[in-house]
C-alpha cells in the first residue's frame, strides 16, 4: 500500500500526539523527562520535567560550615567541577574580605580554563553524537581523560576535586605538572583541528544545526541566557572581560561571538573558546613557572597552616584544629558572586549571619535558565530538532536539579 | 563603582517615589527593597528606563527568616548588559500574601518563581503555571523552609516483594547530630547545663535580648 501525504479524511479527526522524551534517553544528557506534544512531526509544546536528580544541595549547605560546603559544588556541573567551586570561593572571599595571592589566582584561572576545555570538549562531541556522528566523542574523550589526570595530579581526585578553597587553592602545583600542562596545549590544538575537519564543515551536521533553535539577543537576555547561549546570538558579553575577577584582566584572550544565534553558531563559539582557553592556559603556565609565592591567603584565621608547620608550632596546631572543626566565621552580609562557567554565568547568592555556616546559599545555575526556554526554542521545529537544540544548550543535570 | 550605584539608586528612588522603601550599598552591590504591590512597577521601570536597562533576569529566589513578622524574602538579581551593572531587588512576604509574578516582564523568571514556590511556598500571582518543579511528584511540604528538617519526612526504596517503589517515614539509625560551635564566651542565648540558677543570682549580667 502506498503512503500519501493527502489531507486526512474529516471522519477521522486528527489529534495531537504526546510523547515522553526520557527520563532515560541518550540524547537527554542525564535524567530529563520532557513531555512533547506533537502535531505530526512538528513540536507544538515542550514541558520539561526536572528534579529527578534533585539532592537538596542548598539545604545541605545550610547545615555545613563554609569549608565543608565546597565539595557540594563539584557535584553540580560535574563536567567542569572547579569552575563551580570558584564562584562559591569568590562569594565567601568577598564577604570575609580575603585577598588571594597572585599565584593562587593564576592556578585558579589555569584550572578554570582546564574545566572549560573539559566541559566544551564533552559538549561539542556529544552534540555531534546527538545529531548522528559517532567518532568525535571517541577523539574528545581521549583528551578529556588527560585533563582529568591534571585534576588528579593537583587535587588527588579526577572529578570531585575540592581544590579551590576560600582564600586560595589547597596545595601548590609541582613544577613537572605545570610543564606537562604547557606541553599538553599543542597536541590539544591538533585534536581541535581534527575535530574541525571532521565536524565543522560536515554537510549532515550543518543540515541538522544551521538555523535550528535561533535566538535574538533581546530574547536571550529576557530568558536569562548567559555564556555561549548569549554570545552565539552576537552579544559580546563575557564576565571574564565585562566584570573581571581574579587576574583575567591581566591576561590576553578574545571573546568569540556568533552571528545567527542558532545551534551551529553556538557550536562554533565553543570550538573557538577552547582555542582561547589554551591561549590563557599558556600565559598562566609561563607565569607560574617563573613566579613563586604562596598559593593561599596567609591569614591563618581562614586558611589552615601546612602540615610541616604544625609539627613545630603550637599556634599552627590550634589554627588547624579550629579551622577543621569549627571553621571560620563569616561576617554578616549578603553577596552575589558570579563566574563565567563553561555553560554560562554561574552565580552564588550567599547570605551570612555571622556564624560558621551559610544562612542561605542560592546556586544560580546557567543550565537551569537555558532549559526552561526549551518550549520557546523548540516550538514549531521538528521532533528531531529537539535533541539538536538540547545538545546545543549544554545541559548537565547536576546543576539544573541541584 | 559605588558612585555609579549611588547615582542609580538616587535615579530610581527619584523617579518612583514610594516604590523603593530602602536602598543600601554593601560589598559593591546595590540592594533595593520594595513591597509586593510595587514590584511590577519597579521591575518595568528597571527594564525600560534608558539609565537602567536591566534587560536580563539573572535569578529569582526565596529566603526564609522565621523570626520576622513576614518570614519570606523574594530576591531578584538583575543584570544590565548595556550599563554593565547588577542590582538586587528584595521584598518581604509571608505564606499568604501573593507576590505578582514578573514573568510578563522577563519570561525567564518562570522557573525561578516556580522553584521559589516549590522550596518555600511563596505564592506568585498571575504566574502561567505555578506548580512544583524540583521535588518529587506528589511531594508535601516546602523543603528549604528553616522549620523543615534536613533529613525530610519520607524516604523511598524499591520493594522487591511489591515490585514497586514504596514511600516510608524516615528512619534514622543514628540521631542527626547538630554541633553548636558558637563560643559560650561570645554571648550565646541559651542556658548552659548546670548553670540554670546563674541568671537569678545577684550580680548576674542582664539577659541578652532575643533577636
Amino acid at each position: 500500500m502506498a503512503y500519501t501525504l493527502d489531507a486526512p479524511k474529516t471522519e477521522n479527526p486528527v489529534r495531537n500526539f504526546q510523547i515522553n522524551f526520557g527520563p532515560q534517553h541518550p540524547a537527554a544528557h542525564g535524567v530529563l523527562r520532557m513531555v512533547l506534544e506533537l502535531n505530526g512531526e512538528v513540536v507544538e509544546r515542550v514541558d520539561p520535567h526536572i528534579g529527578l536528580l534533585h539532592r537538596g544541595t542548598e539545604k545541605l549547605i545550610e547545615a555545613k560550615t563554609y569549608l565543608q560546603a565546597v565539595p557540594y559544588f563539584d557535584r553540580l556541573d560535574y563536567c567542569s567541577p572547579m569552575n563551580q567551586e570558584h564562584a562559591y570561593c569568590l562569594a565567601v572571599e568577598r564577604l570575609a574580605g580575603i585577598e588571594v595571592p597572585i599565584r593562587g589566582q593564576l592556578i585558579r584561572v589555569l584550572y578554570s580554563e582546564i574545566g572549560r576545555l573539559m566541559s566544551h570538549i564533552l559538549n561539542v562531541t556529544t552534540f555531534a553524537m546527538d545529531v548522528g556522528a559517532l567518532t568525535p566523542p571517541l577523539w574528545g574523550f581521549d583528551q578529556r581523560e588527560k585533563m582529568m589526570m591534571f585534576y588528579e595530579r593537583a587535587s588527588g581526585s579526577r572529578m570531585h576535586a575540592a581544590y579551590f578553597r576560600p582564600g586560595g587553592v589547597h596545595q601548590d602545583l609541582p613544577q613537572k605538572l605545570i610543564e606537562d600542562i604547557r606541553d599538553f596545549c599543542d597536541p590539544y590544538l591538533k585534536t581541535l583541528d581534527d575535530l574541525d575537519a571532521l565536524v565543522t564543515g560536515n554537510r549532515i551536521f550543518k543540515q541538522r544545526t544551521v538555523d535550528i533553535g535561533t535566538v535574538t539577543i533581546e530574547e536571550a537576555l529576557a530568558w536569562g541566557f548567559s555564556g555561549v547561549m548569549l554570545r552565539g546570538s552576537g552579544a559580546p558579553w563575557d564576565l571574564r572581560r565585562a566584570q573581571p575577577y581574579e587576574c583575567y584582566s591581566e591576561l590576553d584572550f578574545d571573546i568569540p561571538v556568533g552571528v545567527h544565534g542558532d545551534c551551529y553558531d553556538r557550536y562554533v563559539c565553543r570550538m573557538e573558546e577552547m582555542r582561547q582557553s589554551i591561549k590563557i592556559m599558556r600565559q598562566c603556565c609561563d607565569r607560574l613557572l617563573k613566579e613563586a609565592g604562596p598559593v593561599a591567603s596567609t591569614d591563618r584565621k581562614v586558611s589552615p597552616p601546612k602540615r610541616g608547620e604544625m609539627k613545630r608550632s603550637m599556634e599552627a596546631l590550634i589554627h588547624h584544629f579550629k579551622l577543621y572543626t569549627e571553621g571560620f566565621h563569616v561576617p554578616e552580609g549578603e553577596v552575589y558572586a558570579a563566574v563565567e562557567a563553561p555553560k554560562g554565568e554561574f552565580g552564588v547568592y550567599l547570605v551570612a549571619d555571622g556564624t560558621n555556616k551559610p544562612y542561605r546559599c542560592k546556586i544560580r545555575a546557567p543550565g537551569f535558565a537555558h532549559l526552561q526556554s526549551m518550549d520557546f526554542l523548540c516550538r514549531g521545529y521538528m521532533l528531531a530538532d529537539v535533541s539538536a537544540v538540547l545538545g546545543s544548550l549544554d545541559i548537565v543535570f547536576g546543576e539544573v536539579d541541584r | 563603582m559605588d558612585e555609579t550605584l549611588n547615582d542609580l539608586a538616587a535615579h530610581v528612588t527619584g523617579a518612583l517615589p514610594g516604590a523603593v522603601v530602602e536602598h543600601k550599598i554593601a560589598f559593591g552591590e546595590l540592594t533595593l527593597v520594595t513591597t509586593p504591590d510595587q514590584v511590577l512597577k519597579l521591575a518595568a521601570f528597571l527594564r525600560d528606563d534608558p539609565a537602567c536597562l536591566f534587560t536580563c533576569i539573572v535569578d529569582v529566589c526565596g529566603a526564609d527568616y522565621p523570626a520576622r513578622e513576614q518570614r519570606f524574602e523574594v530576591v531578584y538579581h538583575l543584570l544590565s548588559v548595556k550599563q554593565n551593572l547588577r542590582v538586587r531587588v528584595k521584598l518581604s512576604t509571608d505564606g499568604l500574601i501573593t507576590v505578582p509574578s514578573v514573568t510578563g516582564i522577563w519570561p525567564g523568571a518562570n522557573w525561578f518563581e516556580r522553584e521559589a514556590y516549590d522550596m518555600y511556598g511563596i505564592l506568585f500571582a498571575n504566574h502561567p503555571e505555578l506548580r512544583r518543579l524540583l521535588t518529587d511528584y506528589g511531594f508535601d511540604g516546602h523543603p528549604l523552609r528553616k522549620d523543615f528538617p534536613l533529613t525530610g519526612f519520607v524516604e523511598v526504596r524499591y520493594d522487591d516483594e511489591m515490585k514497586r517503589v514504596v514511600y516510608e517515614p524516615v528512619r534514622l539509625a543514628q540521631e542527626f547530630r547538630n554541633f553548636d560551635f558558637l563560643s559560650p564566651w561570645e554571648g550565646v542565648e541559651y542556658v548552659l547545663p548546670g548553670d540554670e540558677k546563674a541568671a537569678s543570682q545577684p550580680g548576674a549580667p542582664a539577659a541578652p535580648k532575643a533577636s
